[in-house]
């Protein structure tokens, strides 16, 4: 059962847990993780609950976005389906297999561009291929391939800090695909962007990750964005944060951004944020 | 940087060129006009040679030293003990202080000993370490060692802790080995703040050779120096000392080489 089925109507349908099914099935579960995080003084202070117990699952092919408010523990359950940081209770299983630590076939893409300043662009998306010793043609070929299409061709030997604040999460997201992940992390990697840039970024988001045929699961707190993008989108509530509601994204693909002036994109905003309104008050 | 326009950049290229220029002539220039005024001072006060010799007096010298070959003798062996000593220093404080820029707990337990070790005079020390060590060669490289250990200890820790930890997290999600870890993120990243220590170390390593020298030698640029204030050679010691700076700044010409070619990324606007 996937969850588009089950939301097939326009509405948006909440609920206080998402279904947590026997995992086996899923291609990415997590089951109830929770994460903590001991106080920097050892002293008898209690340790800071970032994620209190979460499930949830995710289909091949989805893309999922999760959104709620500031340091609700958003980066903190990415980072735990990213194999970055181990659920202090719970399992996360991907593919079948329960996940241990960071995998080759799955991409993280952080909030700044996190680019190496002394590396060329080129240098700086040929990374993972180095990483993994692959051949001096290969890496050179297939960096020159996803930086055509991040749209980044002419800026092959320019220098991190001569991008603009676009064009470094361009480099950033080229660095991510060239090792062509299954599942792709996003971890607000427009936030930082103006408004005009972050749209245009958006869009050429999902033309890229229909290319690249991956699963995504981006992280936000644009309301906007979350439903421009996703097939389905989570609400976390405030720290210590859980998954408050799922509401689906019954929108066509592929998507414009006229879409964003369409009824049913403004009805699907304001569901959301009347779920997240709930929360505050 | 202020706003220009379109061929702005390529006068502003060729200006900051001029600019370089003017500042190579600078140098010299100040060195120059220092000399004219020493001989004019010399002339002025009729001073003996042994209190304050001419210039040309002392030129006279160091080409004398440098045909019967007696200035190499003693430069030579100054050089060896400084790039052993160099040597030896750098690579225990590059692995010392790696670890201690990883072990927060190694660092406390051993910080308070390595600053206590920095408080003792070198000067002070080196009398004991010629009587502990035999070899009088050890000895002084072993000088010099320390005389550099500590700045390089401290820019290491400094270094390796500026590496951003979202890199680190992206070095994680990329399986990158801990040696590909090493490698490619925590050396280049480093590297300013490491170049920035050698630059201090290498004009240390040269105070630290002559330290060395002073309290027992029978060969070297210190032990010329001593030499000649023994024999009121003033102009030799003018002599032991300019081949010193010469050294110096040989040595942080080297270092400034190496910074311009490594870390080439930071001048590009």
């Amino acid at each position: 059962m996937s969850p588009q089925d089950s939301f097939s109507t326009a509405a948006a349908v909440e609920t206080q847990q998402p279904a947590a099914g026997p995992a086996a099935e899923a291609w990415l579960a997590a089951e109830q993780i929770e994460r903590q995080y001991d106080a920097p003084s050892a002293n008898d202070a209690p340790p800071t609950r970032a994620l209190a117990s979460t499930s949830l699952r995710v289909e091949a092919g989805e893309f999922v976005c999760i959104v709620g408010p500031s340091g609700c523990g958003k980066t903190t359950l990415l980072r735990i389906l990213g194999g970055l940081l181990r659920p202090t209770r719970g399992q996360v299983i991907f593919k079948g297999k329960l996940l241990t630590g960071p995998q080759p076939e799955i991409g993280y893409v952080f909030q700044h561009a996190n680019l190496m300043p002394w590396r060329t662009v080129l240098r700086n998306v040929a990374l993972p291929l180095e990483l993994q010793h692959r051949p001096a043609q290969e890496i050179q070929a297939r960096a020159q391939a996803v930086l055509k299409l991040v749209g980044l061709q002419g800026f092959e030997h320019s220098y991190p800090r001569q991008l603009s604040g676009g064009m470094a999460q361009r480099a950033a997201l080229a660095r991510t695909l060239v090792h062509a992940p299954e599942l792709l992390l996003l971890d607000e990697p427009f936030g930082a962007l103006d408004a005009i840039t972050r749209e245009r970024m958006n869009l050429e988001l999902l033309g890229i990750r229909a290319a690249y045929a991956c699963t995504a699961i981006m992280v936000t707190h644009s309301i906007s964005e979350a439903v421009f993008l996703a097939d389905r989108v989570l609400v976390m509530s405030q720290r210590p944060g859980r998954i408050v509601a799922q509401i689906a994204v019954p929108l066509p693909s592929p998507r414009t951004l006229d879409l964003m002036g369409a009824p049913e994109f403004a009805s699907l905003t304001r569901e959301v944020r009347r779920v997240i309104d709930r929360q505050h008050v | 940087m202020p706003k220009m326009t379109a061929d702005a950049p390529l006068s502003g290229a060729k200006a900051s060129t001029r600019r370089l220029k003017l500042e190579w002539l600078l140098a010299p220039l100040m060195l120059a006009l220092a000399i004219l005024l020493w001989d004019a001072l010399v002339r002025w006060q009729q001073y003996p040679p042994f209190i304050l010799p001419a210039p040309a007096l002392v030129a006279r010298k160091f080409a004398a030293v440098v045909r019967d070959g007696s200035l190499w003798y003693h430069t030579q062996l100054t050089l060896l003990e400084i790039f052993a000593g160099m040597a030896l220093g750098l690579s225990c404080a590059l692995v010392m202080g790696y670890f201690l820029a990883k072990s927060r707990r190694l660092e406390r337990l051993l910080s308070p000993y390595l600053v206590a070790a920095q408080a003792v005079p070198i000067i002070a020390l080196a009398p004991l370490l010629v009587i502990w060590i035999r070899s009088p060669g050890l000895s002084k490289v072993l000088i010099v060692a320390l005389t550099i250990f500590f700045a390089a200890l401290i820019n290491t820790i400094v270094g390796i802790r500026s590496v951003q930890p979202d890199l680190v997290s992206l070095m994680h999600s990329l399986q990158a080995s801990r040696w590909q870890i090493l490698t490619k993120l925590e050396i280049p990243a480093a590297m300013p703040v490491l170049l920035g220590g050698l630059k201090i170390g290498v004009t240390l390593a040269v105070i630290g050779a002559v330290v060395a020298e002073f309290v027992g030698a029978d060969r070297g640029l210190g032990y010329l120096i001593n030499l000649a204030r023994g024999i009121l050679d003033t102009p030799l010691l003018f002599v032991a000392l300019a081949t010193l700076i010469i050294i110096a700044v040989l040595l942080y010409a080297v270092v400034s080489l190496l910074e311009h070619k490594l870390l080439a990324w930071q001048r590009i606007q």
